[in-house]
C-alpha cells in the first residue's frame, strides 16, 4: 500500500505541477532575469547591469512601496476588527442565517471587482447615490467622498472582506465550546476568554485571513485608480506604468521583484505556520 | 456560554448590515443601468431600459461575450481535470513531496494578479508567442486551478480510503479504482470546483488585462470604459454580466441539489 501511495500521489501531482512550472515559476524566472538587464531593452540577450535597482532607490519608488504596504496594513487591521464579530456569529451562533450570509458573500466574489468598485464610485461621488439623495431630501450637500487616502483604504476593506471573513470563520470553528465554557466556569471575564482562549486557539484562521488580505491589498491597483484618482500612486500602478507608458521592462521587472520578494517571504512564513490538513477539515497526520 | 437574546439580535443585525455593505455598490450600478439620462445623477428622474437594448445589439458587446465565454469554458474544463488529480495528491495519498506540493499550490493564490499577468506577458514574449484569448486561459489557470484543487480536496479529505483498498484487494486495477470508486466519490466536489472556476474566470480582470493581446474580455472592456470616462453602457453591461453569473450559480446549485437528493444515502458521511 505504502509504495502504491507514493507512486499514485506523485503521478496525480503531475498536471498541477506542470501548470505551476510552465505558467508560474517560469514567468517569475523571466522577470528576475529581466530585472538585471540594461534600461529599456526588450530581450534577454544583453549583458546584465543592475541599473534598474539603482533607479529604484534614486527615483522615489520607495514611497509607492510604503504607501502600498501602509494602506494594506491599515485595511487588514480594520478588516480583522469588523470581521471578527460576524465570523464569531457565523461559526458559533447563527444557524440557517449563517448559510444565507455565506451564499450572499460568495456571490459578490463572482462579480468582477471593478464593477463593484465602480458601484462605489456611483454611490460616493458628488451627485451619486448618497449625496444626490441627501441633497434632494434635505437640501444638505457635501463634496463627494472620493479621491483621498481613506476612501482607498475603504475600497481595500470592501474588496478583501471575504478573504478575511472565511478564514476567520474556519479558525473560530476550531475553538472548542468546552474550552470557552470551562474558562467561564473558572471565573474568566469576557476579555480574558477572548485574549486567552479565542485568540490563540483560532490563530491558524487569523494568520491565513490576515495574510491573504494583507498580501492581496499590497498588490492591488484598481482601488487606488478607480476610487483614489491620482492621490497616491501604489506600487502595482508604478509597475504597470513602467511596462506600458514607460516602455521600460527592466525597471518594471525590478519593481515586481521587490514586491514579489516581500509578498513571497510573508506568504511562505504564514503558510508554514499552519497545518493545512487540519484547517481543510482533514485528520491530523 | 449561552448568549443573551439581545446579543444574538445585535449580532444578526450586524450580519444584515454587512450584507448591505457588500451589496450597496451593486445596487447603485443597478439603478444607474436603468437611468434614461446619458449623464447620470442621483436621484434618478426618468427610468428606461434602452441602454440594455443598446448593449445587447452592440456587436462589440457580443464579441466580448464570446471571448469571455470561450476563456471561461476552457478554464473550467482544464481546472476540473487538473484539480481532480491535484486534490488526490493534496489530500488523499501520503507521498514524499506532499508537504511541499500543498504549499506550492497556495503561492499563486497569494500573488498579486496584475503582476502575475505582466510576468506571463514577458514569458510569452520570450517564447515568441503572440498573446490572444488563448494565452489568457493559461493566465487564468495559474490562479484558478489551485482554487479548484482546494475545493475538491475538501471533499477528498472526507472520504474513507478503505473503500479504495477494498476494491483493490478484490483485484481492481488502479484505473478501475479511479473510475468506479474515486471518481464518483469526488464528483460533487469536481462539479462545485467547475462552477467556481467558470465564475471566477468570467469575472476576472487583473489576469486578463495584460494577457489577452488584441482580444478583450468583458471585465477588461468595462475597466477601459470606466477609466476613460463615463459611458451609459457600462452599468447595463455590468448588470448583464452579474445576471449571467447568478443564473449559472442557481443552475449549478439546483443540479447539485438534484444529484444529492438522487444519490440519497449513497454518499459518504
Amino acid at each position: 500500500m505504502e509504495r502504491q501511495d507514493q507512486r499514485i500521489g506523485l503521478l496525480s501531482a503531475v498536471p498541477m505541477g506542470a501548470v505551476l512550472l510552465i505558467s508560474f515559476l517560469a514567468p517569475l524566472m523571466v522577470i528576475a532575469i529581466f530585472s538585471v538587464m540594461p534600461q529599456k531593452v526588450f530581450s534577454l540577450l544583453h549583458l546584465p547591469d543592475f541599473s534598474s535597482y539603482k533607479l529604484l532607490f534614486t527615483q522615489g519608488y520607495i514611497k509607492s512601496v510604503l504607501w502600498s504596504f501602509g494602506m494594506a496594513m491599515a485595511s487588514t487591521a480594520i478588516l480583522f476588527v469588523i470581521c471578527w464579530p460576524l465570523a464569531f456569529g457565523m461559526a458559533k451562533v447563527f444557524k440557517g442565517f449563517g448559510l444565507f450570509i455565506t451564499i450572499a458573500v460568495v456571490i459578490t466574489l463572482f462579480v468582477s471587482e471593478n464593477i463593484r468598485l465602480f458601484g462605489w464610485v456611483l454611490t460616493l461621488m458628488k451627485g451619486g447615490l448618497i449625496e444626490g439623495h441627501l441633497r434632494a431630501w434635505t437640501g444638505l450637500t457635501f463634496e463627494g467622498a472620493l479621491y483621498n487616502v481613506p476612501v482607498i483604504v475603504f475600497g481595500l476593506v470592501y474588496a478583501y472582506f471575504p478573504f478575511m471573513l472565511f478564514p476567520l470563520i474556519q479558525g473560530i470553528a476550531m475553538v472548542p465550546d468546552d474550552a470557552r465554557q470551562a474558562a467561564a466556569d473558572l471565573g474568566a471575564s469576557r476579555r480574558q476568554i477572548f485574549f486567552e482562549v479565542d485568540l490563540p486557539l483560532s490563530a491558524p484562521g487569523i494568520v491565513i485571513g490576515s495574510l491573504l488580505s494583507f498580501v492581496l491589498a499590497a498588490g492591488a491597483m484598481a482601488e487606488s485608480k478607480l476610487l483614489g484618482g491620482q492621490t497616491v500612486i501604489v506600487i502595482a500602478d508604478e509597475i504597470e506604468t513602467a511596462f506600458t507608458y514607460g516602455q521600460n521592462w527592466p525597471l518594471g521587472s525590478a519593481l515586481s521583484v521587490v514586491l514579489i520578494l516581500i509578498i513571497g517571504a510573508l506568504s511562505i512564513f504564514g503558510i508554514n505556520r499552519v497545518n493545512l490538513d487540519l484547517i481543510m477539515g482533514g485528520r491530523r497526520s | 456560554m449561552k448568549m443573551s437574546k439581545s446579543a444574538r439580535i445585535a449580532l444578526s443585525l450586524y450580519g444584515v448590515l454587512a450584507i448591505l455593505f457588500l451589496y450597496l455598490p451593486i445596487i447603485s450600478v443597478g439603478f444607474a443601468s436603468v437611468s434614461k439620462a446619458r449623464y447620470l445623477t442621483f436621484p434618478i428622474k426618468r427610468y428606461a431600459t434602452k441602454w440594455y437594448g443598446k448593449a445587447v445589439e452592440s456587436s462589440t458587446v457580443q464579441d466580448l461575450l464570446w471571448t469571455s465565454l470561450s476563456v471561461a469554458l476552457l478554464v473550467t474544463i482544464i481546472s476540473m481535470v487538473v484539480g481532480f488529480f491535484g486534490a488526490l495528491a493534496f489530500a488523499r495519498y501520503q507521498w514524499l513531496f506532499r508537504g511541499i506540493f500543498q504549499k506550492l499550490i497556495l503561492l499563486p493564490i497569494f500573488f498579486p494578479q496584475a503582476v502575475l499577468g505582466l510576468a506571463l506577458l514577458m514569458w510569452f514574449n520570450a517564447l515568441g508567442i503572440i498573446p490572444t484569448w488563448k494565452t489568457a486561459v493559461v493566465a487564468h489557470l495559474v490562479w484558478i486551478s489551485p482554487i479548484a484543487t482546494l475545493i475538491i480536496a475538501i471533499r477528498a479529505y472526507s472520504f474513507d480510503p478503505s473503500l479504495e483498498e477494498a476494491a483493490r484487494d478484490m483485484g481492481a486495477s488502479t484505473w478501475i479504482v479511479m473510475k468506479e470508486i474515486t471518481g464518483p466519490l469526488l464528483w460533487p466536489g469536481v462539479v462545485a470546483a467547475g462552477l467556481f472556476a467558470f465564475l471566477l474566470s468570467w469575472g476576472n480582470f487583473p489576469l486578463s488585462l495584460f494577457t489577452t493581446g488584441a482580444d478583450s474580455t468583458l471585465p477588461e472592456w468595462l475597466y477601459a470604459k470606466m477609466v476613460s470616462g463615463y459611458s451609459p453602457l457600462v452599468p447595463s453591461v455590468g448588470i448583464l454580466s452579474i445576471v449571467t453569473s447568478i443564473v449559472l450559480l442557481l443552475a449549478g446549485g439546483i443540479i447539485m441539489w438534484l444529484v444529492r437528493s438522487h444519490n440519497g444515502t449513497a454518499s459518504p458521511r
